[in-house]
């Protein structure tokens, strides 16, 4: 993969917004891979957690076309094991936010698999709209 | 039995309410056995279902501090047997404690009163464990669950962040092991005990949550364990969900924690289709 850094991206707007959502420090993270080797979502991210990171570190904004995100369960096994105490979950949730003002719903409520409509617990439904629905 | 009871404010949530009423039933029977009054919190909404996870959006708050705001009133801790719930209201109420401005800026909004930061949210079985207690459990029980082998399943939202839910340790939680040894039953230790069953992926993408939710099970079922022991009705919901297809011999049984007191204690009226096999053979 060519990554070109850009001296303004690393400055730029993309992290200050990143930053901003998640009130999260991008730099504070130094790539050890704890994240990556604890989620259990891995297999389904076409970048790992750490990399979503290092990419967003450099001021690259194509990480939010990044399927990690959506994969992304916030289930915390990161953040629990996070040496540098970088609440990841909550980067993933504003990389979510900015790539629904840019584009389209993920979720889309009347999408919605009926047999799920009518078995799945309530909560299910409700998050997965209120984190995906535009 | 003379101690007056031990009063809480109740947040059944939507899910207890609709698709997991035995979980609702069960909870509310074993605490009045324990002697605790569960005050259902009058007029209650949502509680939003997903913890906002993004710092300027203060009204995604408005659902949940509404909830606490009525517990407040009601001068006692508010009590919640639902996972997500308790996550999103602890974690709701840790935010607005930190966060003085958003709490003035979302009391402009409520109008039944102002957030003061006055309630504490807790688990049942968090009440249960520190409340109650393990020995006034133990002289409840009437049927000890003798030989049954039980996988305590935690999930996430229970248990992380630690230092907000201030619940159990993240990576190696103890309370399901502790109640279930208190009942009778022989907690199984299992590698998947405290990860993620795949939860709202459920609906976004259903066959990365099949796959995570099969692999809590067949490591529950690798660890030798007869029953999944949960608080959480999405993890037995995807629990369930992932065993469907398979002949039922081979099927774990996934019971809810105040469904095993609920045995225990011998009212097999709410103790739900796992107990009710085992009272038949």
């Amino acid at each position: 993969m060519r990554v070109v850094l850009d001296p303004l991206a690393l400055h730029g707007a993309f992290i200050r917004e990143i930053e901003a959502i998640s009130e999260q420090n991008l730099l504070a993270c130094n790539q050890c891979g704890r994240c990556s080797a604890g989620c259990p979502l891995v297999e389904e991210m076409d970048l790992l957690p750490n990399q979503i990171i290092r990419l967003a570190q450099l001021g690259l904004d194509t990480v939010v076309d990044s399927t990690t995100p959506w994969m992304c369960a916030a289930c915390l096994m990161c953040e629990a094991r996070c040496p540098k105490g970088v609440d990841l979950p909550r980067i993933m949730d504003a990389l979510r936010q900015i790539a629904l003002r840019r584009g389209e719903s993920r979720v889309v409520a009347g999408d919605v698999d009926p047999a799920l409509l009518a078995g799945a617990p309530q909560m299910a439904i409700v998050g997965a709209l209120r984190r995906g629905e535009k | 039995m003379t101690q007056a009871a031990r009063a809480y404010s109740y947040f059944p949530g939507c899910t207890l309410a609709t698709t997991a009423v035995d979980y609702d039933l069960s909870g509310r029977a074993v605490a009045a056995a324990l002697g605790l009054e569960l005050n259902e919190v009058p007029d209650w909404n949502c509680c939003g279902a997903t913890f906002p996870l993004s710092a300027e959006n203060v009204m995604s708050f408005i659902a949940p501090a509404r909830v606490l705001i009525a517990a407040e009133r009601s001068g006692h801790d508010l009590a919640t047997l639902c996972a997500v719930c308790f996550h999103v209201l602890k974690r709701s109420d840790a935010y607005l404690r930190a966060h003085s401005e958003a709490a003035e800026r979302l009391n402009a909004f409520v109008t039944e009163g102002d957030y003061t930061g006055q309630t504490r949210v807790r688990h049942l079985l968090g009440v249960v464990r520190d409340d109650v207690g393990w020995e006034a459990v133990k002289q409840r029980v009437a049927a000890p669950l003798t030989g049954l082998a039980a996988a305590p399943y935690y999930g996430c939202l229970l248990l992380r962040p630690q230092e907000e839910m201030e619940f159990d340790q993240a990576e190696r939680p103890r309370v399901l092991q502790d109640l279930l040894r208190v009942l009778g039953a022989t907690p199984v230790e299992f590698p998947r005990q405290a990860e993620c069953c795949g939860s709202t992926l459920v609906v976004s993408a259903p066959d990365a949550n099949r796959r995570l939710s099969t692999a809590v099970v067949d490591s529950a079922r690798r660890a030798g364990a007869a029953m999944i022991v949960t608080a959480c009705p999405l993890c037995k919901y995807n629990l369930d969900q992932a065993q469907a297809g398979r002949p039922s011999p081979e099927q774990l049984p996934v019971a809810y924690f105040t469904q095993v007191m609920a045995a225990a204690f011998g009212m097999l009226q709410v103790a739900g289709p796992a107990f009710a096999v085992e009272a038949a053979t």
